[in-house]
């Protein structure tokens, strides 16, 4: 389970109205992806996610609780840049979660307890197609393939949700569409619920069970920053909601 | 064909010959001064020539001290290099463990940054009297003008690159249940460790510099000592192998460090 309510949602900087009357009940299992205009909040919106940032007012709900004050392993992210390590291997990028719940001394593991490791990495590496690059460094690995890395990196977690900020903008068309298949089976059999922010419509159409498009609704020409945005199309996409309920 | 001069660029021979190029000008134009002196006065000591100079090194550095019956030179780079290890050790050390601190503790880089920032400003030559006397004229003053030296550097320097890493690391890092304690040792540790060892390097210079000063001013033994006791002589053929001497050991330590993140840090240079 990983139900998610976001409650009478507002974020605000100083001068400056970035979200506001935020409500959304989210269903475990679904694939939400945000979208909307540069500015709009979505980013925001997935930032308060993570609890980078508290919000005004309101309250986002994870199964019912308030969501924990700051990033922990219930909610894994996958962002544009920088989301693997550039010290570590893939391998070692992958045990790197395992290590960290293990080892609170250290957070490295040895021995057969680091095998054990190795071995759950590996069928992790195995699952997004990373097998032939196990010793590789990121710089070492296209920019798909850092991706796909940040991924099972993520997922090792075993997070109830999983938050993709723009994962896929900087790749090109033909990685792109692998990215969407792997994705889409990596969600169908994580069974998790996923948040993607996204600035590509059709991208959205093709991964989403539901698209929300956050932007202004009320506008004050004299002061910009005066009202935020809100969801404005909270659109279900049938097909494949239906096959998040089978 | 017609070439911008920023796009003629020297063979690997021909980079070579460049770089030798000015070393070998330097020397020549020495000893053609050197030669032209000696003729008017073959007792001139100013610019001596290699003869001079073989009997110097030969005295310092192969012959025993008849007053000390040992080697100078070995005694004063043995001298001197126990100085600047200590004194680097301890930088290291401290430069690290404040430099991470700050950099990734936000309460510590409130409390500390400003008093660091006012300490690095302090000019350390300023405080050797103070140093003299509150630790006295042996080993321990010397070896703490180094650290008081380039420690502040090394900790600004270092929080400043901690400051430079992506936040989406540390954010991440957290995602992955890392606790703070954690982070410090799998995350920023990794990466910061490189940018010590080439923070070191520059600060080889300045750390050469505090130790010939305080050798210079109070000391029995040491590459400094040694240099500005020979001034009192004029003895320019042992003074002129002395700073080769030490523009070698320089160059090495530098190369050292070079090495150690070359070998140790395979992931600063991968590309595909």
């Amino acid at each position: 389970m990983s139900q998610v309510s976001v409650r009478d949602l507002w974020m605000e900087y100083p001068g400056q109205v970035v979200l506001e009357r935020v409500n959304l009940e989210i269903p475990s299992g679904s694939f939400n992806v945000l979208i909307g205009p540069s500015g709009c909040g979505k980013t925001t919106f997935l930032r308060l996610l993570l609890s980078m940032e508290r919000p005004t007012k309101g309250a986002i709900l994870l199964d019912g609780n308030a969501l924990p004050p700051e990033p922990g392993p219930d909610r894994g992210i996958v962002f544009q840049r920088y989301s693997v390590f550039p010290h570590l291997t893939v391998i070692q990028n992958v045990i790197l979660g395992l290590e960290f719940a293990r080892s609170p001394g250290l957070g490295k593991l040895f021995g057969a307890a680091r095998r054990r490791a190795i071995e759950e990495a590996e069928r992790c590496i195995e699952s997004v197609g990373l097998d032939g690059a196990r010793d590789k460094y990121p710089a070492q690995l296209s920019g798909g393939m850092q991706q796909r890395l940040a991924i099972a990196q993520t997922l090792i977690r075993r997070p109830k949700l999983l938050l993709l900020d723009e994962p896929f903008g900087a790749l090109d068309p033909g990685t792109k569409q692998q990215m969407y298949e792997l994705t889409t089976r990596l969600w169908q059999e994580e069974k998790i619920t996923v948040f993607m922010v996204s600035h590509d419509l059709k991208e959205a159409f093709t991964l989403a069970t539901r698209v929300l498009t956050f932007d202004k609704v009320r506008i004050d020409p004299d002061a910009p920053g005066r009202y935020g945005a809100t969801i404005t199309y909270d659109l279900p996409i049938a097909r494949k909601a239906a096959f998040a309920e089978a | 064909m017609k070439h911008r001069l920023i796009n003629l660029r020297p063979s690997r021979g021909g980079r070579i010959a460049w770089g030798a190029a000015p070393f070998i000008a330097a020397v020549a134009v020495y000893f053609v001064f050197s030669a032209l002196r000696l003729a008017e006065n073959p007792n001139d000591k100013l610019l001596p020539g290699l003869s001079s100079f073989g009997a110097a090194i030969r005295r310092v550095a192969i012959d025993r001290d008849m007053r000390t019956g040992q080697i100078l030179l070995w005694l004063d780079t043995l001298s001197s290099l126990r100085r600047l290890a200590f004194g680097l050790g301890a930088s290291t050390v401290l430069g690290l463990a404040f430099g991470v601190a700050t950099g990734v503790i936000p309460y510590l880089r409130a409390g500390l940054s400003p008093f660091i920032a006012v300490l690095s400003m302090i000019p350390p030559m300023a405080v050797l009297p103070i140093l003299f006397i509150v630790f006295g004229l042996d080993e321990l003053s010397k070896v703490v003008l180094i650290a008081i030296g380039i420690t502040p550097f090394l900790i600004r320097d270092l929080a400043l690159r901690i400051a430079e890493m992506p936040g989406e690391l540390i954010i991440k890092a957290e995602t992955l249940g890392a606790s703070t304690w954690q982070i410090i040792l799998r995350v920023v540790l990794p990466q910061i460790v490189p940018r010590l060892a080439d923070s070191l390097r520059l600060s080889l210079g300045p750390a050469w510099l505090f130790l010939i000063s305080a050798e210079a001013i109070a000391a029995q033994d040491g590459l400094g000592y040694r240099i500005f006791l020979m001034r009192r002589y004029l003895a320019m053929d042992v003074i002129l192998p002395y700073v080769a001497w030490i523009t070698l050991l320089a160059f090495v330590m530098d190369w050292l460090l070079r090495l150690f993140n070359r070998r140790c840090f395979p992931w600063l240079t991968a590309t595909s």
